[in-house]
């Protein structure tokens, strides 16, 4: 009899508790509530992860609990000069260590810009999408940037590959135009109970939790070394994506996105960096620079972004594209090796201090 | 009527579960073999330990037996249900066919030989030898290979971890434990349904608890009567079961050692993933138990507890009376008891005694894990801990008898005592989690010196 009362008062509790969730909503403040860089250190680099049992880091889509999770949380000190990095999974650190990455790499080289400590922030995300990286851009610019260098690669450029879950998950009114376009704008005026939020929490508690091993062994990756190296013999084929020679049609790229999130920054210096890539010296290698580009539809990016940017007003460009040596990339046509990186982060420095 | 339908089910139900649980083997039709060769391996002892059975029912639950084993694999023959209850599907029905005429003959013959003591100890040498290569790698990998070779599969891939035998440890702790009961002639008449229904019953096949063959048959024969209370009692565990395995254990698990954080930990960190481990381990087991005795005792089973708060004990005998208890009975009955005994008729000091009882019961009990040297000195481990403990509880018996007349001193020393028992079981747990000595030793090093 007893055993009965007290399963019908904790089927009560739980559904008072689910509907008292759905009265609150108080998933945006416990969004921002964080054991990072506080209990723990914050992350190095945005949570994302495919293999969470060994990477201690899972791929979650609430921008305020990622931002929370990171270190670029912490408050600015007044000696310090603010610089963020956007990017792919190239700036992220595909296969990296964090201290390896490019902000790694920057912060070891302890610049100094106008008598304060360059503190460089690795705010880059895995996948290909300019407005995924406007997305984290102009969220960014709530910790104070002093600076933004803003890492792009073709593939990033396609208007069907602006789609992302991130995207489609945080359409704000700033990037709503670009979600209308690319993403799925999420309904608005949701009212949803306990039960439908518990992926969300489960992810939550999960962050938190992966924070103590961040702390614990400063793993924030599963990096197997057993990778598959980058292709470099390559098929004599010349499309990029479904795009075919003669043309590379402009429209067709979101180079639009790029110059009207640059024309926003007008309060934080901009700089746009055409990532390095392989330029592979296999076979086809006449046809294409590498797995992902064909020669002739790279070589019309390159131009179109040189113009693109030229009309950016107080945007700084670097075309890197060839700047790091072709045994220093991984698995991909963008990921390098720490070596490489090294090589990325000395061609930046001088502007990162001009 | 009721309690006979509810046996049916339950026998029905436990022969089914074995298949449909078998995990998936490398060894072509092993996932159905090898739940077949549990089934032979009971029903061979049932027949060398039952003094006498009513032939009538031996032939119906016999029958029962070989049609649920044939419904089995006469599955392979209806396309959308030939993987329903077992990984793959299932091998031919003419082998099967055979294979349970052997298993009748040979319990035939185990039948005759019923009342001799030598066929007991060899049933029970024959457990301990499979429990031996079951658990010892290079052993598994050679009986793989074995088998691989009369599939005519290739042996270069024969692995220990081909032995994914559903429940084969506790069914076999059962099968010893019977034939110890029927040498000492306290073994009660069962049927054999009966006897296959406490061998693998299926809430307690995969992890127990070990129950005892009287009192699983008492609970059989006692008449069933399911009502709101019964029912909701049950809900009630498994939710808690549920609550603890997949709430807590599950979420534990994402921060607990392993051998894959273990290199990594930073000192001073490192602590963290073992309380992780220790809490972890605790609510998957004892919530699986709960799991367990809450399915249970909806079908009138009142399996034995296993946990009893252990983390929470002062000292380490109580902790060892109160963690996987079945199993820590199970040893004390079968191996510590006898063992302690023999050695007292021999005039033994009552000190080594002890000491000897309880290295090689801890040491079996580490063994059963798995032959490795970590699970082996993890027994040791313990074995130490409970023998300190031992001596210290007789010294301080009347030296220290004041400290129970002060209550308040006296829970001070049962917090200091719960503390420092929780920190002795978490560091032997780093032998446990861990698969070698040598990371064992490098993170006991990270947590106290470096």
């Amino acid at each position: 009899m007893m055993t009965t009362r007290v399963l019908i008062k904790a089927i009560a509790l739980f559904l008072i508790a689910t509907m008292a969730f759905a009265l609150v909503d108080p998933m945006p403040q416990l969004s921002r509530l964080s054991i990072y860089n506080s209990l723990v250190p914050g992350r190095q680099r945005l949570p994302w992860g495919e293999r969470q049992n060994l990477a201690y880091n899972l791929s979650i889509t609430n921008l305020d609990a990622m931002f929370a999770s990171h270190e670029i949380a912490q408050p600015k000190t007044a000696d310090e000069f603010r610089v963020v990095l956007i990017g792919d999974s190239s700036t992220w650190g595909f296969l990296l260590k964090p201290e390896d990455t490019l902000a790694g790499r920057l912060n070891a080289a302890q610049l100094r810009r106008a008598g304060k400590r360059v503190r460089v922030y690795n705010l880059g995300y895995p996948d290909f999408s300019l407005t995924k990286d406007a997305l984290l851009l102009r969220r960014a610019l709530r910790y104070q940037p002093d600076l933004i260098v803003w890492l792009v690669t073709l593939r990033s450029f396609p208007n069907d590959a602006q789609a992302h879950a991130l995207v489609a998950a945080n359409c704000d009114e700033a990037l709503h135009q670009a979600c209308s376009k690319y993403g799925d704008p999420p309904s608005l005026g949701r009212w949803r109970m306990l039960l439908q939020h518990r992926r969300e929490l489960a992810d939550l508690i999960r962050l938190q939790l992966y924070g103590v091993m961040w702390a614990a062994s400063g793993i924030d990756q599963h990096s197997p070394t057993d990778y598959q190296p980058v292709q470099r013999d390559l098929e004599r084929d010349e499309s990029f994506r479904e795009f075919k020679p003669p043309t590379l049609p402009r429209e067709a790229l979101a180079f639009s996105l790029l110059t009207g999130v640059a024309s926003e920054m007008s309060a934080v210096p901009l700089i746009v960096v055409n990532e390095p890539m392989l330029i592979s010296a296999g076979a086809n290698s006449d046809v294409r620079y590498n797995f992902f580009y064909p020669r002739w539809a790279y070589d019309q990016y390159r131009v179109q972004l040189r113009e693109s940017m030229s009309q950016a007003a107080g945007v700084r460009y670097l075309d890197l594209w060839d700047r790091v040596t072709q045994s220093e990339f991984t698995n991909s046509a963008v990921h390098l090796t720490p070596a490489g990186t090294q090589m990325l982060a000395d061609a930046l420095t001088p502007e990162l201090l001009r | 009527m009721l309690t006979t339908l509810r046996n049916w089910a339950v026998f029905t139900a436990s022969v089914l579960a074995l298949f449909w649980l078998q995990p998936a083997a490398a060894i072509r039709f092993f996932d159905f073999w090898l739940p077949v060769g549990t089934l032979a391996l009971i029903a061979i002892v049932w027949s060398a330990t039952q003094p006498q059975f009513d032939k009538r029912d031996l032939l119906i639950d016999a029958g029962a037996l070989c049609v649920l084993i044939l419904a089995v694999a006469s599955l392979r023959f209806v396309e959308a249900l030939s993987t329903a209850l077992t990984r793959t599907r299932p091998p031919e029905l003419m082998a099967v066919v055979l294979a349970v005429l052997t298993i009748a003959s040979v319990g035939a013959l185990a039948g005759r030989a019923r009342s001799r003591p030598a066929t007991w100890a060899a049933l029970i040498g024959m457990f301990l030898l499979m429990l031996v290569v079951v658990k010892t790698d290079a052993l598994a990998a050679a009986a793989s290979a074995a088998f691989r070779a009369l599939q005519g599969q290739g042996i270069a891939q024969a692995s220990a971890l081909d032995w994914r035998w559903l429940g084969f440890s506790y069914v076999a702790f059962r099968m010893i434990g019977s034939l110890r009961e029927r040498m000492n002639n306290k073994l009660p008449a069962m049927r054999l349904r009966e006897f296959v229904s406490y061998a693998v019953f299926a809430p307690a096949l995969s992890a127990g608890p070990i129950d005892r063959a009287d009192r699983f048959l008492n609970d059989l024969r006692t008449p069933y009567a399911p009502g709101r209370d019964l029912l909701a009692e049950s809900v009630l565990r498994v939710l808690t079961g549920a609550f603890k395995k997949y709430a807590l254990a599950d979420t534990l698990a994402l921060i607990a050692l392993n051998d894959a954080n273990a290199p990594a930990l930073r000192p001073g960190w490192a602590w963290l993933p073992l309380y992780a481990y220790a809490l972890r381990i605790y609510f998957d087991f004892s919530g699986y138990t709960d799991i367990a005795l809450g399915i249970a005792r909806a079908l009138g089973v009142k399996l034995p507890e296993n946990f009893n708060a252990p983390y929470l004990k002062p000292n380490l005998t109580q902790f060892w009376n109160s963690w996987h208890m079945s199993l820590a009975q199970w040893f004390r009955a079968y191996w510590f008891n006898p063992l302690t005994r023999a050695l007292r008729i021999r005039k033994w000091e009552q000190a080594p005694i002890v000491l000897t009882g309880q290295v090689s019961t801890m040491l079996l009990i580490g063994l059963w894990h798995g032959v490795t040297p970590n699970f082996l000195i993890w027994g040791v481990w313990h074995a130490l801990g409970l023998f300190a403990h031992n001596r210290w509880a007789d010294f301080a018996k009347t030296r220290l008898a004041w400290v129970g007349e002060r209550p308040r001193l006296q829970r001070a020393v049962n917090v200091a005592g719960a503390l420092l028992t929780f920190h002795f079981v978490a560091l032997g747990w780093v032998w446990f989690a861990l698969s070698t000595p040598a990371a064992s030793l490098q993170l006991l090093a990270r947590l106290f010196w470096r």
